[in-house]
């Protein structure tokens, strides 16, 4: 018979008591069930160093609209060629860097001169940045250099990103710049 | 990586220099312990410090601080002098035959064509005999007894680095470093493969590319290259900083590495006279010169970028590219920052007032914190897309010892916008091994934070909107960018990468039989050897051409069967280019198309076609009809490279701050072309009032400036504050005890933290002079979790750098060290 790890566990719990040869089925009903039992399991890549160790990610809730994930436990991905299962202390503590109070949950702004954070819409913050990058471009354009040559860049804004986006963030994100005709342009790969 | 973490396993010999893999890519690090398992491979750590890997590792050997290319050139030295280096390869694939140009000298520290006002070579003479531009030819010796040869230019330039010399400049005793020599040029035949790794403790340094050419310069010598088990293999230190790489992270690069252009490149034709090479060598083994397909990546890209508006009669859109004059990288960005301006081909331009930073602590990265807090201090406006409220965001609140102006006097309007992490949202990494995996979004982002697809888009698409509406300065610039996803404002990144990956726009014909049709239009495209250059294909990144085709998302491929037996899993995720897992891989067989060790193919030629890898090689191109190094226009791996900045050989030079003055050229003492910047805030110390080498590492414990903000996790109660690492016969000097509180100060200012007394980081003996070296980890800021935080370890580096990659020195300066 083949298992799945999972199945296993099930199958050991459930067996357990044909083999003590007495009903254990009202304690049974009474047992704590497994943490990941109910949960989903999603396969994902480690954010951290760039070995790209394969990880499960075990949430709860159904992903059905208006029910809420949260993610219960991390392990490591066994089928991965790379990790095959294993994970350093930074990934098999994973959970705690998703899960943690101090992450960011809303949009704030930070106004000249002031010493507080305050809220602000997405709408708004959005609104007021593209306003910013384009009073900015329209200020600082360099249509031609001090040689007369056509260079199209706006050298009034710079740009970083990327060393945990994806590869398709990347690529919308070099879209973007080469819109705006960004030349300080430059990432962690630097660094 | 030119090879993958699990290809360590096939290693007879593993160099772990510039890095220290045991702490920093400790899973990666379990294909270093198999081969020794299974093979009996030696592991050899050199480090300034006896680290995790040391520990670990057969042997280990003490290295001061930004002395590693005179430890190389004594290896490059030593296999030369004994005869233990790949005859055979060396003739076929390297350019060791090659004469190179009489004109071309070294003489006291300094190549041919040093301009002394500039600071910068003229290097027209770094060149080889015979112009083929001029219908000539190369002139080669294979017997590599010319004296004019590149071998034995290198011989005779790496004579001076004996085993006494690299032991008065690195402080490795002699003994030591012959031991090494002995065990890494054990592979320099065919029968036994070396790998070197490497991390930024080579990279970090005013010397950085030449280091790491040094050590590709070993293993051409040694065979190394192409084979599996061997190879040059960086290990990156982000989980996707390959693939921002890859795609166009950086200044200079557009998506797969083609050349920014820059202002005098005025028309497409312009751009390629530059950027395209034409093929030097046509003899037997002839270069393939492969970016001669470069036109058809960049007018691809260009269709993938402007869409329809990009067409024949508008040069493809490239007008509206933008053009640099100059640098515009990371220390460019601040110093310009701070200036509020810089000078371009003669002319003064604004610098950035505004700033926009996705994922990236640029406080805690850069040099020299003060002077970041005080570019920063200048802008009208800036964007940190973040997932915790970093040193960045929060900069205008920095503590007093950073010399920031008060909040009141800082007029920069700051937006921290709360992103979702990698859990959060789907797409592909890029790992040091060039592997594309699909991660799948298993929850929701906290609160109303967004994915950073998400957040571009909406940013880009407001500024669209608002030129659409109000014209302003060239608004066809921004306004023919293609954002045609089906949902725009969140694009779904598995559409996002199948552009990257390329399609037909209209059918393509076999070129072979024109009456067949390959592809028809909205297909997508088989990888990069379908593109066109007729505006027939789009393509977002032609290296990533075969990551999304018909057959779906190659990227998402979980098979993880090894039919070679040598960890290379084509079927899992996607490798680029064309999910090769070895580059170079023709270096792997011999003349004929042989595995040069049979047991650990490569490819090899069958009679009709290379098997085993994916060729790095035409498929049915017979042994030696190509040479093995299919992007160079000659074709061989240069041993001799005349394209960089700071010479076609390495050479050692001292760090920028330094302990000493250079053994070998005195007046020459640090890189001669290093990079270095002259405002205000620049201070440069010197050995007198800075006696104590320092550098900086990373721990298993944390991530970056990023793990700090757990404010319940495990990490922190493993790795709970900042500390400094010092030598024990040091400490009892200056009187610090253990766990006591000290005081590093460089030129740029000073940080506390506590003693670390170790016996870990050994003095050198450096030329009769004792010399004393500390260190400590990057982790800490002013941000954090409560009782987490502590200095920026930047607070000390200065804005100094490499003058090909421009990335700064990290890993040695000049401190003192008091009791706090």
């Amino acid at each position: 018979m083949e298992l799945s790890r999972r199945g296993f566990l099930k199958a050991t719990t459930i067996g357990g008591a044909v083999a003590l040869g007495f009903d254990l089925s009202h304690t049974r009903a009474e047992m704590r069930a497994l943490k990941v039992s109910r949960t989903t399991e999603t396969r994902s890549i480690c954010p951290y160093c760039a070995v790209s160790c394969g990880v499960i990610i075990h949430t709860l809730g159904d992903r059905s609209k208006n029910a809420v994930s949260s993610v219960v436990h991390i392990e490591g991905d066994p089928d991965s060629p790379i990790s095959r299962g294993s994970l350093c202390p930074k990934g098999i503590t994973l959970k705690d860097d998703i899960t943690r109070a101090s992450r960011l949950t809303t949009p704030k702004v930070r106004l000249p001169g002031s010493d507080k954070w305050e809220d602000i819409s997405w709408n708004d913050a959005i609104a007021r940045i593209a306003r910013h990058i384009k009073t900015t471009r329209d200020r600082c354009f360099v249509a031609t250099n001090a040689k007369g040559q056509v260079v199209n860049r706006n050298p009034g804004m710079a740009w970083i990103g990327g060393c945990t986006d994806t590869n398709e963030f990347n690529f919308l994100q070099w879209k973007a710049i080469s819109g705006l005709g960004v030349p300080y342009r430059d990432s962690q790969a630097r660094v | 990586m030119t090879n993958g973490w699990v290809d360590i396993k096939n290693a007879d010999v593993i160099l772990a220099m510039g890095g220290n893999p045991a702490e920093n890519h400790p899973v990666g690090f379990r294909w270093f312990m198999e081969a020794r398992k299974t093979r009996g491979a030696k592991i050899v750590a050199v480090d300034p410090r006896f680290t995790r890997t040391a520990a670990v590792a057969d042997m280990y050997a003490p290295i001061r601080p930004g002395t590693d290319i005179a430890f190389l050139l004594g290896i490059i030295r030593y296999a030369i002098e004994t005869g233990r280096y790949h005859s055979d390869y060396v003739k076929i694939h390297t350019n060791a035959p090659f004469i190179v140009s009489d004109k071309f000298t070294f003489n006291d520290g300094l190549f041919s064509g040093f301009d002394d006002k500039t600071h910068q070579y003229v290097k027209d003479t770094w060149a080889y005999d015979g112009d083929p531009a001029k219908g000539g030819s190369y002139l080669l010796d294979q017997t590599l007894q010319h004296p004019r040869s590149v071998f034995q230019l290198l011989k005779q330039h790496v004579a001076r680095y004996t085993p006494e010399i690299v032991e008065r400049i690195c402080g490795t005793p002699k003994a030591q470093f012959l031991k090494v020599c002995d065990i890494v040029t054990s592979t320099g035949n065919a029968q036994r493969v070396g790998t070197i790794t490497y991390a930024l403790g080579w990279t970090q340094h005013s010397t950085g590319v030449q280091m790491i050419r040094a050590g590709a310069m070993l293993q051409l010598l040694l065979g190394n290259v192409g084979r599996p088990g061997g190879g040059v293999n960086a290990f990156r230190g982000h989980s996707n900083i390959q693939g921002a790489t890859d795609t166009a992270g950086n200044t200079e690069i557009l998506p797969g590495y083609l050349k920014t252009p820059v202002g005098q490149m005025q028309t497409l034709a312009d751009y390629y006279g530059s950027a395209v090479p034409t093929t030097l060598n046509k003899q037997a083994w002839a270069s393939m010169n492969y970016w001669q397909n470069y036109p058809k990546f960049m007018v691809s890209l260009l269709k993938s970028l402007y869409g329809n508006a990009s067409t024949k009669d508008n040069d493809w859109g490239y007008g509206w590219m933008p053009k640099i004059d100059g640098n515009y990288s990371w220390m460019y960005i601040y110093d310009d920052m701070y200036r509020g301006s810089s000078m371009r081909v003669g002319g003064k331009e604004p610098g950035p007032e505004g700033f926009i930073t996705f994922g990236m602590n640029p406080v805690g990265l850069g040099p020299n914190s003060k002077k970041m807090i005080a570019a920063l201090s200048k802008l009208k406006w800036m964007v940190v897309v973040e997932n915790s409220e970093i040193e960045t965001a929060t900069f205008w609140k920095a503590p007093p010892e950073y010399g920031g102006a008060s909040p009141a006097q800082i007029p920069t309007e700051v937006f921290m916008l709360p992103a979702a992490n990698f859990a959060e949202k789907d797409g592909t990494f890029t790992n040091s091994a060039r592997w594309l995996q699909w991660k799948w979004k298993a929850l929701d982002p906290p609160g109303s934070a967004k994915s950073d697809q998400e957040i571009v888009s909406r940013i880009f698409l407001a500024v669209q909107a608002l030129y659409k509406k109000e014209g302003g300065a060239l608004p066809e610039q921004v306004l023919n960018v293609s954002w045609a996803y089906t949902n725009p404002v969140n694009p779904d990144l598995g559409e996002v990468l199948k552009e990257m990956n390329g399609k037909a726009l209209a059918d393509l014909k076999d070129p072979k039989d024109p009456t067949k049709v390959v592809k028809t239009a909205g297909q997508q495209i088989d990888g990069f050897g379908q593109l066109m250059d007729d505006g027939t294909t789009s393509c977002g990144n032609w290296l990533h051409s075969g990551v999304y085709t018909e057959a779906g998302n190659n990227a998402q491929r979980r098979n993880n069967a090894d039919p070679t037996g040598l960890g290379m899993f084509h079927n899992w995720g996607f490798s680029w280019p064309a999910n090769r897992r070895i580059m170079y891989n023709r270096a792997s067989a011999d003349a004929n198309g042989n595995p040069w060790d049979p047991t650990r193919v490569g490819i090899k030629w069958n009679g009709e076609k290379w098997v085993g890898d994916v060729p790095d090689m035409k498929p049915d191109a017979p042994p030696g009809t190509f040479g093995a190094f299919i992007m160079l226009p000659e074709g061989v791996g240069r041993l001799f490279a005349a394209g960089l900045a700071d010479g076609p050989f390495p050479e050692h030079y001292e760090a920028v701050e330094a302990p000493v003055p250079n053994l070998l050229h005195p007046k020459v003492t640090s890189n001669p072309v290093a990079l270095k910047f002259a405002s205000d805030k620049d201070s440069l110390g010197t050995a007198d009032k800075f006696p104590i080498v320092c550098t900086t590492y990373r721990l298993t414990e944390h991530f970056h400036y990023w793990t700090k903000h757990q404010e319940a996790g495990v990490l922190n109660e493993l790795a709970p504050g900042f500390f400094v690492e010092i030598p024990e016969a040091l400490a009892t000097d200056k009187g610090i005890a253990n766990g006591s509180k000290v005081r590093v100060s460089s030129a740029r200012g000073s940080i506390e933290g506590t003693a670390m007394v170790t016996k870990r980081l050994p003095s050198l003996n450096i030329d009769g002079k004792r010399i004393w070296q500390i260190g400590f980890p990057i982790h800490w800021g002013y941000a954090g979790a409560k009782g987490h935080t502590g200095p920026l370890a930047n607070f000390l580096t200065a804005s100094v750098g490499d003058p090909n990659t421009w990335t700064p020195e990290y890993k040695a300066f000049l401190v003192n060290l008091e009791k706090a």
